[in-house]
């Protein structure tokens, strides 16, 4: 009785999910790369358990990667999926309660024993029936590790490597079920295998048995099918994570002007890749010190600023905390730095592996005195790659610490990134102080921007006293006058909201005449996109106004906002953008949607909102 | 020869003073430091805009100030971890680090301490006068214990560091010590330090006039100063004393001091002193040294060879670029497993 049916989709969200051990990061990122080859739209996120290796088996350790394919632009990893492939019960456990009605469930039927079941919680033999799982939902049996056993049986491998294999199996199953040609697949490994013959064989074969595993199988199974997307704009395109591109954005910057890259920098999750991914970077002359803690991390970036590098610094939240007093000495000794904090839910040690915008106050205000610095938020993971370049080039043309944030969401997910070239760039123009120029002072700055000239050690003539003392206006001493504190404060206050001078005006998205606008900043902005797009096709009018400029703010932003009946900010925190509107924008009432829990928004959640505010 | 002796001469103490107005109190043993550090830079021939001189917070951070040069006055305690960045960004550069007792050892011990274990090319001039003076009078992490200040009222309880067992502890390349009225030595030892290559830690013995005077004044008193310290060079013998009669000899596994031609001991039964030994055992011994028993030493107590952390970051990064192929943005997008849409 072979009924196999396709289904054509517009969209569609696969989960991979096991232990941590089980390759499934590698088998959802070999999917999605092999789609986008075949012109799908891709967004990815991983979701990783907080310990390393939690005992096989059981609820903690089971780690996931999701994956979302579209044949039109999509913005999202996607809420819930339409298909899960599970490895353990303990997989099913955690991720069942997800599955769209209509969808696919694939688990590897031999771990669904005894002992599985009694690791995952379970407390009958049928974790199925026990979980409540709709039946309008199909489940694949397919024994995994015999059936990769019994692929590799010839290859004489011991078990455990064999074993090992098993996501592979998986991979040519979903290739199956989404109807990708299997010789895309195989030369995918060939690429990725290439130098290690033995290796490649027994994946394509594991890949292969896995597919035509699917093709015979005679049972009643949809397959799903995802139209090249011809929404995107033409050109080379790579699968890129927000903390790649975040590196790679600080890389482009520093060759673009044509200055060292020093990175100094704490390991600390979920910010670490980007210093994983500078420190491989010797071969550009990329220079990272992995310090001794936060607060050596950012301090010696601000040396290597006062020497002259192109200097950064990445953390996360409590590490942005650590770092608060240095980036004061920053604001005040107006040096150029790029300071990165991939958000995690805190507070305290909080939610390290999860995700949340909880450090926007901190970014704008922790910190002693009066002490502004620019604050700015990548909005998707192929947007930290172009909000990293900004921020170094905000940095240098206006001698300021520059607060990047970005989380986790982001930082660890990927998007499409269409590729750049160094040339189309843009300059970058370093406020250096010309040669030539007699009687340097270190507070001498160009009278209209109010940014400090630049000048470092090694520069024959301009040597100078800088520091964490306030300074005299004119000649740089270290100065306790009453009313030159006052102008160097608001010197300093003058310099940062010129800054807005040189950004983009903030753009609405959506419908401009509509009825209500939805605030966003940062990396929400997939979520809110696809939900007021959502219910813009249903007839409604919604606005989106998206922030990645927040201090200062855009010039545009107050008259823009005035414009709407009904505001709405969408943030995940309790507030805190909300809060920072109102100081800027008082004649408008600002309502709230919040969510603090270390999760994402899902594009639903927030489509019914708007909904219930639109009535 | 010639050529580096005209450089040498290029430059006087005067060049590497600033306009600033020295703020220290009148009598203050910073005065003589920073006198002495000017003269050493002076004759190190290093142009003033190729010298980076950090400091954190303190009476002797203020330092920077006074010398005309690059200089940065940072915040408390992370002047190690600053000068690391200025250094490692470019390592052309002449960097001294400007410290105290609290600013180095309570508040930046982490980034002391690691810069040590890193051995980042720059001199550290630790001002140790046993006391905060910038706050007026606090116990400090190498004020003797029992010692009343205005936060020990009734003497601390607590022990003390010792900057030598703490740089040597973490594996420090060169430890030397001055003495604030002893100019010749305060010079030849910031010399030397300025010549290592690899953190160098000058543990300076300051005086406060206000809040501790006199915390070295045992040592410091010109009647007594031979008989109470001693000055060690490399490979000369360990002998001290206004007669130059005394000298260092093992006594089992430790130090005693010996007079030359009494009990037979003649001058060859005198140690001579190697900075360049890698083996601590005996710098410490000599460095924890106290009165009255025990002359205070001065001058080079350790100076050993070990790659500087910034020489090897410049090397490696030059290894891995005569391998790579990815010399631009350009090259490195390239490497991206990529495709056409």
């Amino acid at each position: 009785m072979d009924k196999v049916t396709k289904t054509e989709l517009d969209n569609v969200v696969v989960r991979f999910s096991g232990d941590s051990g089980d390759g499934m990061q590698l088998t959802g990122t070999l999917f999605s790369n092999l789609s986008a080859i075949l012109g799908n739209e891709i967004s990815t996120f991983p979701d990783f358990p907080s310990e390393i290796r939690a005992p096989q088996g059981t609820v903690g350790g089971v780690s996931g990667f999701q994956v979302h394919l579209g044949s039109s632009k999509i913005y999202t990893p996607g809420d819930d999926p339409d298909v899960l492939v599970v490895m353990n019960p303990a997989a099913l456990k955690v991720n069942a309660q997800f599955v769209k009605n209509g969808g696919v469930i694939i688990f590897d039927a031999d771990t669904f024993d005894k002992s599985g079941f009694e690791k995952a919680g379970f407390k009958t033999e049928n974790p199925f029936e026990e979980l409540n799982i709709s039946d309008t939902i199909q489940l694949i049996p397919a024994p995994l590790s015999t059936l990769t056993q019994n692929s590799l049986a010839g290859f004489g491998f011991d078990n455990k490597i064999v074993l090992r294999s098993k996501n592979m199996f998986a991979l040519g199953l979903i290739c199956w079920l989404f109807n990708r040609p299997i010789e895309q697949a195989i030369h995918f490994l060939q690429n990725k295998f290439g130098k290690k013959p033995t290796l490649l064989e027994a994946n394509v074969k594991v890949l292969t048995d896995g597919f035509n595993f699917g093709n015979n199988l005679h049972l009643t199974v949809s397959t799903y099918f995802v139209e090249k997307s011809h929404e995107t704009p033409k050109g080379k395109y790579t699968s890129i994570s927000g903390n790649k591109a975040t590196a790679w954005g600080l890389i482009a910057a520093a060759q673009k002007v044509g200055l060292q890259l020093y990175l100094g920098s704490y390991p600390i999750t979920p910010a670490t890749d980007i210093m994983h991914e500078l420190t491989a970077r010797k071969d550009m002359g990329v220079k990272v010190v992995q310090a001794e803690d936060e607060i050596a991390g950012i301090t010696s970036a601000i040396g290597a600023a006062f020497a002259g590098s192109l200097a950064a610094t990445s953390t996360s939240g409590p590490g942005l905390a650590l770092k608060s007093e240095a980036i004061g000495l920053a604001v005040m000794a107006e040096l150029p730095l790029v300071i990165i904090d991939v958000m995690r839910g805190g507070p305290s040690t909080g939610l390290p592996t999860k995700t949340e915008q909880t450090d926007l106050l901190q970014a704008l205000y922790g910190r002693n005195g009066e002490s502004p610095a620019v604050v700015m938020a990548a909005g998707t993971p192929d947007d930290c790659f172009h909000y990293a370049f900004m921020a170094c080039k905000i940095a240098l043309e206006h001698m300021t610490p520059v607060i990047l944030l970005t989380d986790a969401f982001i930082g660890n997910g990927t998007s499409l990134w269409k590729l750049p070239t160094l040339a189309e760039l843009p300059e970058i123009k370093p406020n250096i102080v010309k040669t030539g120029t007699e009687n340097y002072k270190v507070t001498d700055r160009n009278q209209e921007t109010k940014v400090r000239y630049w000048s470092f050690p090694g520069m024959e003539g301009f040597g100078h006293r800088n520091g964490g003392l306030e300074k005299d206006y004119f000649t740089g001493a270290i100065s306790t006058d009453p009313a030159n504190h006052q102008k160097m404060v608001d010197t300093r206050e003058e310099k940062i909201n010129n800054v807005s001078e040189f950004i983009l005006e903030l753009k609405i998205e959506g419908n401009e005449n509509a009825d209500l606008l939805v605030i966003g900043w940062g990396g929400t902005h997939g979520h809110l996109m696809s939900a007021v797009n959502a219910v813009n096709k249903n007839g409604k009018k919604v606005a989106l106004a998206h922030f990645n400029y927040i201090n200062p703010l855009p010039k545009n932003t107050v008259k823009l906002i005035q414009r709407y009946k009904k505001v709405v900010v969408c943030e995940l925190n309790s507030g805190q953008f909300a809060t920072f509107l109102r100081s800027k924008v008082p004649a408008v009432e600002f309502l709230q949607y919040n969510k603090v829990q270390g999760q994402p928004f899902t594009a639903s959640e927030i489509e019914e909102h708007i909904i219930s505010l639109l009535k | 020869m010639e050529t580096s002796e005209t450089i040498r001469n290029q430059y006087t103490a005067k060049d590497f003073k600033s306009d600033q107005y020295v703020r220290w109190c009148p009598g203050c043993g910073d005065y003589a430091v920073l006198s002495s550090l000017q003269k050493v830079m002076a004759d190190l021939g290093v142009a003033p805009h190729d010298t980076a001189v950090i400091s954190g917070i303190g009476c002797s951070s203020r330092l920077p100030y006074y010398i005309s040069s690059y200089g940065f006055h940072t915040i408390h305690g992370r002047g190690a971890a600053i000068a690391t960045g200025v250094k490692v960004a470019n390592p052309k550069l002449t960097v001294w680090q400007i410290t105290g007792d609290g600013d180095c050892l309570a508040i930046g011990g982490n980034h002391f301490i690691h810069s040590v274990r890193r051995n980042v090319d720059m001199n550290v001039l630790l001002f140790n006068n046993q006391i905060y003076g910038l706050t007026k009078g606090q116990y400090s992490p190498t004020t003797k214990k029992g010692f009343v200040t205005k936060s020990s009222p009734f003497g601390t309880v607590e022990r003390p560091f010792r900057p030598a067992e703490l740089t040597m502890g973490a594996r420090g390349t060169f430890f030397g010590r001055l003495l604030d009225v002893d100019l010749k030595t305060a010079q030849m030892t910031m010399t030397a330090a300025a010549k290592h290559k690899g953190t160098s830690v000058v543990e300076c013995l300051v005086n406060c006039v206000i809040f501790n005077d006199g915390a070295h004044g045992w040592l410091a008193e010109k009647e007594f100063r031979a008989d109470r310290t001693i000055t060690l060079e490399h490979g000369k013998r360990m002998i001290f004393g206004k007669e130059g009669n005394k000298g260092l000899v093992l006594d089992g596994f430790n130090l005693k001091v010996a007079t030359i031609g009494e009990n037979g001991v003649d001058e060859n039964d005198i140690l001579v002193h190697d900075a360049a030994c890698e083996d601590t055992t005996l710098h410490i011994k000599l460095a924890m040294m106290e009165g009255p028993e025990m002359p205070i030493a001065l001058g080079v107590i350790r100076d050993v060879v070990e790659e500087t952390y910034d020489a090897a970051v410049e090397t490696q990064i030059a290894e891995v670029q005569a391998k790579s192929k990815i010399k631009t943005f350009d090259d490195l997008i390239a490497t991206c497993e990529q495709w056409e849409m």
